[in-house]
């Protein structure tokens, strides 16, 4: 079972349903205690920042035990940002830290921010995660993004380069939405599914 | 380099699509479900689902329709059409939208729009907005285009924008369904005054309008229904076209 955790930002059904496609059984749990039968955890979401507060201590706490086994996590949009030290956008709330940086807003130079539909991604080093993913357009809908840094697999460019992909070990985060961007988005679950082996 | 987006609109009533579906086998299927797989297979970038139902009945059928078109798509769903609760929009949502588009509940209630982007996040509400050229203006009628609402459509773009609108679907009254062209300066007077992407809609009916209304109209998207419906024109051979004219489209 992947858990899919349900953090109130977002809706839960299609990503459920995209695994689903995957050859992956998803199921919500109800509790942090649920997380000890997972053979992977995934952190959906989008929206603003400050709805990860709802991932209390009692959730940290067992997320990163889930990590500490070696078992993977992936990260979605407002998921992968939680996975940094933080975000601009609630500089009171903090990331969970597993990468280092800040999330910060996309400028506007001369581009629409939110950044809303398909767009490139450039993989710049081989991973598991995007195991028979070449250079694809994806969809994503956000206003925040990731810093470029030693973890990141994948870049795009939007008013910046920010971070689209990354991965360390067990732990992956894409910035898109890969439950709505159509094969390419599939393939990169299936790569995440694989890594729950 | 973010693309320009193709979105196919399907009108839906009663569970069957009912407008200008030539297709024979599409036409007796009456299938949303089968017309969106055939979408999705020659590459549209997102789907917009508007249920033009009278009944309460009717409406519960709606559902199903959303969940039979997005359980084989992984693509961007948004559904349209007498949501005005956020009672409907959850519904929506729940059975596999991905966003809600508000048109006449937005400008009677406004707060809706806030309540939703709440709720959902801005990039799940869609303002559509439906305008048609008076004076120098352009006005925004509700009701499907039978009631004038008083406003000026730029002025409420901003307004729908600063009350959590992530998007704005943008219908020029005066060129829906005569195959003449987008509104190119509708859609760049709206596009202008927002920071938000604009779906400009009406009037597609040669692959040149829709070079013209990413260039002049400066539009974020396109969206056309009976184009496709007619299979006059293939998702594919648009998006060659439009790469042709330099204008960068998902391939």
């Amino acid at each position: 079972m992947i858990a899919l955790v349900d953090y109130g930002a977002g809706n839960l059904t299609s990503v459920k349903k995209a695994l689903a496609a995957v050859g992956a059984h998803a199921a919500v749990p109800r509790s942090p205690a649920d997380l000890a039968d997972a053979r992977g955890i995934v952190v959906p979401g989008v929206g603003h920042f400050g709805a990860t507060r709802a991932l209390d201590d009692w959730w940290i706490e067992a997320i990163v035990r889930h990590i500490g086994e070696g078992r993977p996590l992936l990260g979605i949009c407002l998921g992968m940002q939680w996975l940094y030290e933080g975000s601009d956008e609630a500089p009171d709330v903090r990331g969970l830290g597993l990468f280092s940086g800040r999330c910060y807003r996309l400028p506007a130079n001369g581009v629409k921010v939110p950044h809303v539909g398909w767009n490139d991604v450039r993989i710049s080093r081989s991973a598991a995660i995007v195991q028979d993913v070449g250079d694809a357009q994806v969809y994503f809908t956000h206003s925040y993004a990731a810093p470029v840094t030693g973890d990141t697999i994948a870049t795009t460019a939007h008013g910046d380069r920010f971070a689209s992909i990354v991965q360390r070990g067990q732990i992956a985060g894409v910035q898109f939405h890969p439950e709505k961007s159509g094969d390419v988005g599939l393939q990169i679950l299936r790569n995440f599914v694989a890594l729950t082996g | 380099m973010l693309s320009k987006r193709i979105i196919a609109c399907l009108d839906v009533r009663d569970g069957s699509v009912v407008k200008g579906v030539r297709f024979e086998e599409l036409r007796s299927a009456g299938d949303p479900a089968a017309l969106a797989r055939r979408y999705n297979a020659e590459g549209i970038d997102e789907l917009v689902i508007l249920d033009i139902t009278a009944t309460l009945e009717a409406r519960r059928a709606l559902a199903d329709t959303i969940r039979a078109v997005a359980r084989e798509l992984f693509i961007p769903l948004a559904v349209g059409g007498g949501i005005r609760s956020e009672d409907a929009a959850a519904a929506a949502i729940d059975a596999g939208a991905d966003k809600v588009s508000l048109n006449t509940a937005a400008l009677e209630n406004p707060a809706l729009v806030t309540s939703l982007a709440t709720r959902y996040g801005s990039q799940a509400v869609v303002v559509a907005i439906d305008a048609k050229r008076e004076d120098d203006r352009f006005a925004v009628y509700a009701r499907s285009g039978q009631t004038p609402a008083g406003r000026d459509a730029v002025d409420w773009a901003r307004e729908a924008e600063s009350r959590g609108a992530g998007e704005i679907l943008l219908t020029s009254i005066d060129r829906d369904g005569t195959k003449s062209g987008f509104d190119c300066e509708l859609t760049a007077a709206v596009s202008r005054a927002v920071a938000i992407p604009v779906i400009a809609s009406g009037g597609a009916g040669a692959l040149d309008h829709f070079v013209d209304v990413f260039t002049a109209g400066r539009a974020d998207a396109a969206l056309a229904a009976s184009i496709f419906h007619y299979a006059e024109t293939s998702v594919r051979a648009l998006k060659t076209h439009l790469r042709q004219r330099g204008i960068p489209v998902r391939l």
